[in-house]
C-alpha cells in the first residue's frame, strides 16, 4: 500500500478520475505526461476544471501554476465546459478561400457567438479547426461529429437549428475514443 | 520472427487474396462523403451472395472530390460518387467496367502524370493488416539493413539520394542523420514530426492513415542508423484516425517483431510512443516540439544547440518530417541512385501536395521535384473551374508565399520556390483564381499567425498583431500610402529578429503579395476599392471596430 | 556537456578580445565593457532568447543571433552596432510600449524602469504603431506586492527567478501570443497563492514597475538584484521537466 499513500487520492468518488489516474500511472507519474494526462480529462470530463488542474498538479508534483500555463496554452484544451451541441467550422485554407468566413458571421448573426463561445442556454458551442482534411468538399463544418460538405450559410443554420432540437446526447468522437484508447 | 520469416509472411498474405478485391477508400475526404456506409453495404452484399472477392477499406486513392471512390482489383477499374445502393450492381458485375455514372477514368493525366513513392501503397492496402504491408514489399528494407549494412552504410545510402526534408525547409537528410549518429551521448532519440500545422494540407495525415507501418519502419531504419533505441511519433491530436491507426500498427510490429525488443532477432531494439498534439501550430517547429513532448508548453528556444547535438532531455534527437521518414524504405529497397535519378540536380525524388482552393481535381497528388506548376494545375489539376481564371498559387502555407500566374511554367523544386518567394513547405498547394483578393489572403494567413504565435519573443507576438492590424486597415481601405511603408519595414523587422521559424517566415505571405500584387494594395489604399470585391471597405467617416 | 574551458579569441566591433569556449557573446562583451542592450536576460537566470534586443550580426551567418545564449567560438567576428541592429532594437521597443500601457510618468519605477532605459538610450521619442491599450485587471491582493500587468513585458525574469532561485514556481505564463499573461498559481489572486513565500524576488528582478512594493509613490521603486546567484547558468527552458 506504499505506493497509494505517494500518490493522492482523487478529489471526488466519480468514477471518471479513473481513466485519468490510468494515464498518469502509465507514464509513472512523471512530470513529462502532463499534456497526455490533460487530454484525459479533456475527454473523460469535456474541460478542464480548478479541482482536476490541482489534483492533476499534485499527483505529478508539477506547479500549479505550469498546469494552468499548459492547459491555457494548447487550444485543445477547455476551461469551460462545452455547450450541449457543437458546431466546427473549417478555416483552413481551402475552406477560407471558398468563404468559410461567411459561415462564421452567420452563427454570430443568429446565435451571437463567436468560435470558442457557447450560447448562454448552453445549447451550442462553435468551434473552428484548421483543415479537416476534406479541402475538396470545401467549405466543410461538422456538426455534432457528422462532417456537412460544400456547406451555405442558409444551409448551415438550418442544420445546426436542427442540431439544437434534437435530445442531448454526449457524442463519444473519434478524437476521445483516440485519446482514452 | 526472422527476415526469413517475414517472406512467409508475404507469400501467405498473396497466396491468400481472392480473384477480386474491391477496394473503398476510407481516408478523411471519403469518409465524409459516406465511405463508411459504402464499405458495409459491398461487404454485406458480397457475403450474402457468396463471392469470392474482398471488399477491403484502404487509404487515399487521390481524388477527393469524387468520393466516395472505389478501386476494383485486379481490372483496375476506379468509380466514383459511389452510394450504399449501387453496391448490388457492382458485385453482380465484378471484373467488368463501371456504368458510365459510376466510371471514373484511371488513365487521366491526374493518375497518369503522378509518379508515387511515399504514396505507392496508398489506396491498395488496409492499414490496419501488416500483413498486407509485408507483401507489398514492406519491412524488407529494415531487414536488409539490420542484417546486412551497418549504421555509416545506411547513411550513405540517404545521403546519396540526395533527399531533403520534407517538412518545409529541405535540410539535406543524410546529413542531418550523420550528424545525430555522431553526436555523443548514452541515449539518443529519433522523432517523426506529425504536427502537419499547415491549415490547407493533410498529406501527413493521409499517409500516417494509409501507410502508417512505411513511416514506422523509416523511424527504425532512422534509429538503426544513428544509435537510438528510443523513438517518439509527435501527432495533431485532430487526427483521431491516424493516432488509431499509428497505435495499431505499432502494436502490429511488435507482435510481429518488426519493432521494439531484438527487431528481426537482430538484437537491435526500437521503441516507439505515440504522443499528442494539443492544438498549437507552434509544435511543429522542432524545438517547441521537443518542450510539447517534455509536456511543457510549446515555447521554442534558440538554436544552436540543435536538437541534433541537444534535443530531447538533452539527449541527440533526430526529428524528421513524416514523408521524409516514408521515403527512406523505398531508398533502401530500390536503390539511391535509382531515387537520386527522379527530380532536379538538387531537388530528388517526389514530392505530395495536398492541390485545393479554384481548381477542378483537389486531393493529393505525388509528383516528381521538377514538374512545372503547369503540369500540376492543368494536366493533373485539370485546371480551373468556370470560367475564371488563375491568379496564383500559394505555397508553403502561412510559412510560404503567393506565386503569381505568370510563373506557371517554372518548375516545381526547392531553389525556384525560394527564388520566386515562396518555399516548398509541407505540401499544401492552394490554387488562386481572379475571385481571390491577395490583401485578403495575407491577411488570413496573418491572422492565423498572430493567433498561433506562442508570444515568448516580441517580434512575433507584437510584430504580428501591428501588421494584421495594418492589413486590416488596408483592406477596410482607410491606409496611406505611407502605411504600405510601414507595413513592408515591420514585416522584414518580425522576418530578421523573431525567434523561431514561425515568426521568421510569418510574413512571408504579406511581403510576396507586396511584391507581386502591389496593384491590389494600392486599389484599396489609393482608390479605396477591393477589385476582387471581397473586402469590406468601410463608407466614408465610418470608424474601424 | 561539460563546459569548454579552451580559449577562444574573437572580433566585436573591430576589437580582439580573448574569452573561454563556454563564455556567451554577451558575457564577453561585457566584460570589455562593450555595451549591448539585454531586456529579458539577468545574470544568473536561464537564458530565454526572448527579447531579441541582444541581436547582433556574426559574420558568415546569414541570422541575427542574440548575444545572451550565443556561445562564443574562435575567429568569430562579432558586430553589435550596424545600422540595421539599431533599427530592430528600436523597432522591438515600439512594439512593446505599443503592446501594453507604459505611461511613465504615472509609474512606481518611473527613473528606475530598464523599459524606459532603453528607450532613452535609443532615442525613442514617438511610436510608429496604434497603442492595444489591453486594460488588464491590476492585482493587489497580497499585502505588501502588486502586480500590474499592463507594464508587464513578457521577459519572464519572474517567473525564473521564482522557479530557479526561490524553487516556489508560483508564476508562470498563461496563454499565448498577444494574450499571454504572467499568472499565479491557476491564476489565483497573488494573496491567495499558497506557494508564494512573499520572498519579494520577483519584484526585484521585474525590469518594469510591472511587479512593485506596496505603499510605493510614483517614482519611488528602485530595485535590488544582488541576491540572484550565478549558479544557473548553461540550463535549458524545461530542463525541470526532466525525468
Ligand atoms: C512554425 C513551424 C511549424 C512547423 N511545422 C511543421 C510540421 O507541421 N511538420 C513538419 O514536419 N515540420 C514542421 N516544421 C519544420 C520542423 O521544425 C523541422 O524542420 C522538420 O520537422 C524537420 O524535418 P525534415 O528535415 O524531415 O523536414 C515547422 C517549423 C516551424 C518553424
Ligand atoms: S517567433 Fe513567434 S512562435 Fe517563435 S518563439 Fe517568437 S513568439 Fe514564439
Ligand atoms: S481547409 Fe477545410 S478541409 Fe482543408
Ligand atoms: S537579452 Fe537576449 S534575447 Fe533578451
Amino acid at each position: 500500500m506504499l505506493a497509494r499513500s505517494i500518490h493522492p487520492e482523487p478529489p471526488t468518488d466519480d468514477l471518471r478520475w479513473k481513466p485519468v489516474i490510468a494515464t498518469m500511472r502509465r507514464y509513472g507519474f512523471a512530470q513529462h505526461a502532463l499534456i497526455e494526462t490533460l487530454h484525459t480529462v479533456q475527454s473523460t470530463f469535456g474541460y478542464q476544471d480548478e479541482v482536476a488542474m490541482r489534483f492533476v498538479a499534485e499527483s505529478l508534483r508539477v506547479p500549479l501554476s505550469r498546469v494552468y500555463g499548459v492547459a491555457t496554452f494548447y487550444h485543445f484544451f477547455q476551461l469551460k465546459p462545452p455547450g450541449e451541441h457543437t458546431c466546427v467550422v473549417c478555416m483552413g485554407t481551402a475552406c477560407y478561400i471558398k468563404g468559410a468566413a461567411h459561415l462564421l458571421e452567420a452563427m454570430e448573426d443568429r446565435w451571437g457567438i463567436k468560435p470558442g463561445e457557447t450560447t448562454p442556454d448552453g445549447k451550442v458551442s462553435l468551434l473552428t479547426a484548421r483543415c479537416l482534411g476534406s479541402c475538396g468538399l470545401a467549405p466543410a463544418a461538422v456538426l455534432d461529429g457528422t462532417v456537412e460538405a460544400k456547406i451555405t450559410p442558409p444551409a448551415l443554420l438550418t442544420d445546426v437549428e436542427r442540431m439544437s432540437q434534437r435530445a442531448h446526447v454526449r457524442i463519444e468522437t473519434e478524437a476521445e475514443e483516440a485519446v482514452t484508447a | 520472427m526472422t527476415p526469413e520469416s517475414l517472406t512467409q509472411v508475404a507469400e501467405k498474405e498473396r497466396a491468400s487474396s481472392t480473384p477480386h478485391s474491391l477496394q473503398v477508400c476510407t481516408a478523411a475526404g471519403c469518409v465524409s462523403s459516406g465511405a463508411d456506409e459504402v464499405l458495409k453495404a459491398l461487404k454485406a452484399e458480397a457475403k450474402a451472395r457468396g463471392v469470392a472477392c474482398q471488399v477491403k477499406g484502404v487509404g487515399c486513392l487521390g481524388m477527393c472530390q469524387a468520393g466516395p471512390l472505389v478501386a476494383a482489383e485486379p481490372s483496375g477499374h476506379l468509380h466514383k460518387f459511389v452510394t450504399p445502393t449501387d453496391a448490388a450492381e457492382m458485385i453482380a458485375h465484378l471484373g467488368e467496367p463501371p456504368t458510365e455514372r459510376l466510371a471514373l477514368d484511371a488513365d487521366q493525366a491526374f493518375f497518369k502524370r503522378q509518379e508515387k513513392i511515399v504514396l505507392e501503397n496508398s489506396g491498395s492496402i488496409d492499414a490496419e493488416r501488416i500483413e498486407e504491408y509485408v507483401a507489398a514489399g514492406g519491412y524488407k528494407a529494415l531487414a536488409e539493413a539490420l542484417s546486412d549494412l551497418t549504421p555509416s552504410l545506411v547513411i550513405k545510402r540517404v545521403t546519396a539520394s540526395g533527399l531533403r526534408g520534407r517538412g518545409g525547409a529541405g535540410f539535406p537528410t543524410g546529413v542531418k542523420w550523420a550528424t545525430v549518429a555522431k553526436a555523443a551521448g548514452p541515449r539518443k532519440f529519433v522523432v517523426c514530426n506529425a504536427d502537419e500545422g499547415d491549415p490547407g494540407a493533410f498529406m501527413d495525415r493521409s499517409v500516417l492513415e494509409s501507410d502508417p507501418h512505411r513511416v514506422l519502419e523509416g523511424m527504425a531504419i532512422a534509429a538503426f542508423a544513428v544509435g537510438a533505441h528510443e523513438g517518439y511519433l509527435y501527432v495533431r491530436a485532430e487526427y483521431p484516425l491516424a493516432v488509431k491507426r499509428l497505435k495499431l500498427a505499432i502494436k502490429q510490429a511488435e507482435r510481429l517483431g518488426v519493432l521494439g525488443r531484438n527487431i528481426l532477432e537482430t538484437g537491435f531494439d526500437f521503441h516507439v510512443e505515440v504522443r499528442l498534439g494539443a492544438g498549437a501550430f507552434v509544435c511543429g517547429e522542432e524545438t517547441a516540439l521537443i518542450a510539447s513532448i517534455q509536456g511543457g508548453r510549446g515555447n521554442p528556444r534558440p538554436r544552436p544547440p540543435f536538437p541534433a547535438e541537444r534535443g530531447l532531455w538533452h539527449s541527440p534527437t533526430l526529428i524528421n518530417n513524416v514523408e521524409t521518414f516514408a521515403n527512406i524504405p523505398t531508398i533502401l529497397r530500390k536503390g539511391a541512385e535509382w531515387f537520386a535519378s527522379i527530380g532536379t540536380e538538387k531537388s530528388k525524388g517526389t514530392k505530395v501536395f495536398a492541390l485545393a482552393g479554384a481548381i477542378r481535381n483537389t486531393g493529393l497528388v505525388e509528383v516528381p521535384m521538377g514538374i512545372t506548376l503547369r503540369e500540376i494545375v492543368y494536366d493533373i489539376g485539370g485546371g480551373i473551374p468556370g470560367d475564371r481564371t488563375l491568379k496564383a498559387v500559394q505555397t508553403g502555407g502561412p510559412s510560404g508565399g503567393c506565386i503569381p500566374a505568370e510563373f506557371i511554367d517554372q518548375p516545381v523544386d526547392y531553389e525556384t520556390l525560394n527564388k520566386l518567394g515562396s518555399i516548398m513547405g509541407s505540401g499544401g498547394m492552394i490554387v488562386i483564381d481572379d475571385s481571390a483578393c491577395m490583401v485578403d489572403v495575407a491577411r488570413f494567413f496573418m491572422e492565423f499567425c498572430m493567433t498561433e504565435s506562442c508570444g515568448k519573443c516580441v517580434p512575433c507576438r507584437a510584430g504580428t498583431v501591428q501588421i494584421h492590424g495594418l492589413l486590416t486597415k488596408i483592406a477596410r481601405g482607410e491606409a496611406g500610402l505611407e502605411d504600405l511603408d510601414r507595413l513592408e519595414t515591420l514585416s522584414t523587422m518580425v522576418k530578421r529578429s523573431s525567434l523561431c521559424g514561425l515568426g521568421q517566415s510569418a510574413p512571408n505571405p504579406v511581403l510576396s503579395t507586396l511584391r507581386y500584387f502591389r496593384d491590389e494594395y494600392l486599389a484599396h489604399v489609393v482608390d479605396h476599392r477591393c477589385p476582387a470585391g471581397v473586402c469590406k471597405i468601410a463608407a466614408e467617416g465610418e470608424v474601424i471596430r | 556537456m561539460s563546459p569548454d574551458a579552451s580559449v577562444k579569441t574573437l572580433v566585436i566591433d573591430d576589437r580582439d578580445v580573448g574569452a573561454t569556449g563556454d563564455q556567451t557573446i554577451l558575457e564577453v562583451a561585457r566584460e570589455h565593457g562593450i555595451r549591448i542592450p539585454t531586456l529579458c536576460h539577468l545574470e544568473g537566470l536561464m537564458p530565454a532568447g526572448a527579447c531579441r534586443m541582444c541581436l547582433v550580426e556574426v559574420v558568415g551567418s546569414n541570422k541575427l543571433l542574440p548575444a545572451c545564449v550565443t556561445k562564443v567560438s574562435e575567429g568569430m567576428e562579432v558586430r553589435t552596432q550596424t545600422p540595421e541592429i539599431k533599427e530592430l532594437r528600436r523597432m522591438t521597443l515600439e512594439l512593446l510600449f505599443a503592446e501594453r500601457n507604459h505611461i511613465c510618468s504615472v509609474c512606481v519605477s518611473n527613473g528606475h524602469c530598464q523599459l524606459q532605459a532603453l528607450a532613452t538610450e535609443h532615442g525613442i521619442d514617438h511610436i510608429r504603431f496604434p497603442y492595444q491599450y489591453p486594460r488588464l485587471q491590476v492585482d493587489t491582493t497580497h499585502p505588501r506586492y502588486g502586480m500590474d500587468p499592463n507594464r508587464c513585458v513578457l521577459c519572464g525574469r519572474c517567473v525564473r527567478v521564482c522557479a530557479e532561485v526561490e524553487g516556489a514556481h508560483v508564476w508562470d505564463m498563461m496563454g499565448r501570443g498577444s494574450g499571454t499573461l504572467i499568472t499565479a498559481e491557476l491564476r489565483t489572486p497573488w494573496g491567495l497563492a499558497k506557494s508564494c513565500t512573499s520572498c519579494g524576488k520577483c519584484v526585484q528582478v521585474c525590469p518594469t514597475g510591472a511587479l512593485f512594493e506596496k505603499g510605493r509613490a510614483v517614482a519611488e521603486m528602485e530595485k535590488r538584484r544582488d541576491f540572484v546567484p550565478a549558479i544557473l547558468a548553461g540550463r535549458d527552458e524545461g530542463d525541470d521537466l526532466m525525468p
